[in-house]
């Protein structure tokens, strides 16, 4: 791996992973243009050992499906702070559960996901029902969801190889 | 002939006279009453102020009927989705407000927006900002020789109002790109060639814009640059510099939020720069609430009116930023007989190349480092026609790149206990 931070923003292709290494596709929902919350979650998953398809910000549903099938990761992780997360993110978990060979991809959303900071309603529960195998809100600081990833990526996936 | 004044510049022009500077907030709300609310607000704010009317994310990926959708089961936006409500509902939440003491400007961020643009003037507001490459790389996804098409489109769509006597105003958003940890030379180089790409599809009033860093000295540099730039590359055309408060990660408390605000209104008036947009207390968490944004507006005003100093701007050729942003600007010229031709094969070649930037048409192969004093240099420059000359080496860990992000932060917040 080279030396600078972050730069690959297609698809590595045909890029061997290294022993024991997961891949996760990292993406947004379509409305999302931020991509420093992508700069940094792509970091922090190689930091962790793991391989990246960062597909950027205002990722469409077909794309988000279409880079499941070719690169069959282990894990897509949806990040989106615009606050449109809870509208955004349903539509894009209700598309992927609905492709039969993707109805148990693990699949985790985090960020801001609405628009009012602490005083929004947790959207925890509605969804994971959606769908999500995780949900990951970031409120005040960005701590607690990031170690929250972390957990379900040692437990959840990393366990499971 | 003479060429009567777009009102947005008209406006401007007589704030300057009197050196005060004018303020304003990026206000959006998805509920037309709230809007309204807002505006009205503003304006009574008692203090020389714009209006804006920032739009949605749906509307801004031209998604209207999904907008239309949400506003029907009262689902709240983070803008006010102006294509959804058409040109009749924003008539009727703009009916009294706009005037020649009270401008009103659309705040969008879309690589497509003519339609916007349309409803936008159908409802007679005339001024709106954005750019072919500002509201393309950082917004969307869309090819950037696409936004380039679109744009080129509706600028002219724009040009031609003044056939009806309508003067409309464009702004830049070249001045922000990425919002933050991009050298000041390359923000300069966009914010002026995307007001030559509004100048050569026929827009006579434009201001050009530049966003507050981390290092004041540098700042002024480069708006002093950038003010030398556009006396230079846009003659005949009628200019102002708008400075933005950070658009980066923004400090969590409110003192800390507070004082970078001040900062950027000291700022301005030193540099004598006409009109500032303002961030609020709320940045770090979510939207602001109306009465925050009016805050800001009078805090900001109020330190602008306590720095009595006569703007002193830098003697900018000299200066380095000057320089680069000029190459830059000359490389980009020289590549094409039009910006609109120049621009997409400057972004192909990383004549152009914004660091950190994700879209597919960026090279994304540049890198800046952010020195102690909060100067940001090039430590990789990729293939700009630009010399990496930093003292320090760009972050290469998460814990490295988190700590330039959070360098305002760590300044102004108070430190945990
Ligand atoms: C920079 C910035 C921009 C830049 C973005 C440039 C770019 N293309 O990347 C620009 C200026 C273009 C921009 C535009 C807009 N922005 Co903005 N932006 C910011 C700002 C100032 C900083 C973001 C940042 O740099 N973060 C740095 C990274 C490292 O932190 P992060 O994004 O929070 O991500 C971390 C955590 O959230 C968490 N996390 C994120 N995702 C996930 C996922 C998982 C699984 C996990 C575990 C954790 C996790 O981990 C990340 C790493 O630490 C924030 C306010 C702030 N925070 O200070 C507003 C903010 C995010 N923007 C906001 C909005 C609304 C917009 C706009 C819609 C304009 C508007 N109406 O104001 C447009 C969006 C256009 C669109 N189509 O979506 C709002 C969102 C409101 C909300 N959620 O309640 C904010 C909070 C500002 C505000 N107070 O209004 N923005």
């Amino acid at each position: 791996m080279s030396g600078s931070v972050v730069k690959a923003a297609q698809p590595s292709r045909g890029e061997r992973s290294r022993a024991g290494s997961l891949t996760f596709v990292l993406c947004s929902v379509p409305s999302d243009s931020h991509m420093w919350n992508l700069v940094a979650l792509q970091l922090l998953i190689e930091e962790m050992g793991h391989r990246v398809v960062n597909l950027g910000a205002c990722t469409s549903v077909p794309l988000v499906i279409e880079t499941s099938r070719a690169e069959r990761p282990h894990c897509v992780v949806v990040s989106t702070v615009n606050g449109l997360g809870c509208i955004d993110g349903a539509g894009l978990i209700t598309a992927l559960r609905a492709e039969p060979d993707l109805a148990t991809l693990p699949v985790v959303i985090g960020g801001k996901l609405g628009l009012r900071g602490t005083s929004d309603t947790d959207p925890t529960s509605e969804l994971r029902q959606l769908g999500y195998d995780g949900v990951f809100p970031v409120a005040e600081s960005a701590e607690k969801a990031l170690a929250g990833f972390r957990a379900f990526v040692a437990a959840t996936l990393e366990r499971a190889r | 002939m003479t060429v009567e004044h777009a009102p947005f510049s008209a406006f401007v022009a007589a704030r300057q006279h009197t050196n005060t500077l004018i303020v304003q907030p990026r206000m959006g709300f998805s509920d037309p009453a709230v809007m309204r609310r807002g505006l009205l607000a503003v304006r009574a704010a008692g203090v020389p102020a714009v209006g804006t009317v920032t739009l949605d994310s749906f509307t801004r990926q031209g998604e209207h009927d999904r907008a239309a959708m949400a506003r029907e089961a009262d689902v709240e936006l983070n803008g006010y989705a102006l294509v959804a409500m058409g040109e009749e509902r924003t008539s009727r939440m703009l009916a009294g407000i706009g005037g020649p003491d009270f401008p009103v400007q659309v705040r969008h961020g879309s690589p497509r927006p003519e339609q916007i643009f349309r409803t936008m003037l159908a409802a007679g507001v005339e001024a709106t900002e954005g750019g072919p490459v500002s509201y393309c790389l950082p917004y969307s996804r869309v090819p950037l020789r696409e936004s380039i098409r679109a744009w080129s489109q509706a600028t002219r769509l724009l040009a031609r109002q003044a056939d009806q006597g309508v003067r409309c105003h464009l702004e830049t958003f070249g001045g922000c790109m990425l919002g933050q940890l991009c050298p000041p030379s390359l923000l300069i180089a966009i914010s002026v060639l995307e007001c030559l790409f509004f100048a050569e599809h026929g827009i006579t009033s434009m201001s050009a814009s530049y966003a507050q860093q981390y290092c004041p000295e540098q700042d002024a540099e480069a708006l002093g640059a950038l003010r030398l730039l556009c006396a230079e590359y846009l003659p005949g055309v009628n200019w102002h510099v708008v400075l933005y408060t950070f658009m980066g990660l923004y400090p969590q408390s409110p003192g800390g939020a507070r004082e970078l605000l001040r900062q950027s209104a000291r700022l301005a008036v030193r540099t004598g720069t006409e009109r500032l947009i303002v961030k609020t207390v709320a940045e770090a968490h979510r939207i602001p609430t109306i009465e925050e944004n009016v805050e800001a507006l009078l805090l900001a005003h109020r330190t602008a009116e306590a720095e009595q100093l006569t703007p002193e701007p830098a003697d900018g050729r000299g200066t380095e930023v000057y320089q680069q942003s000029r190459t830059l600007i000359d490389a980009v010229l020289a590549l094409a007989p039009s910006v609109a031709k120049a621009l997409p094969i400057a972004f192909e070649r990383g004549v152009l190349d914004v660091p950190y930037c994700l879209h597919p048409d960026n090279r994304n192969e540049a890198r800046c480092a952010l020195g102690p004093d909060g100067r940001l240099e090039w430590c990789e420059t990729g293939r700009m026609p630009l010399q990496a000359a930093a003292r320090h080496r760009g972050p290469t860990s998460l814990e490295a790149l988190l700590a330039d992000l959070e360098f305002h932060r760590r300044r102004l917040d108070p430190l945990p206990r």
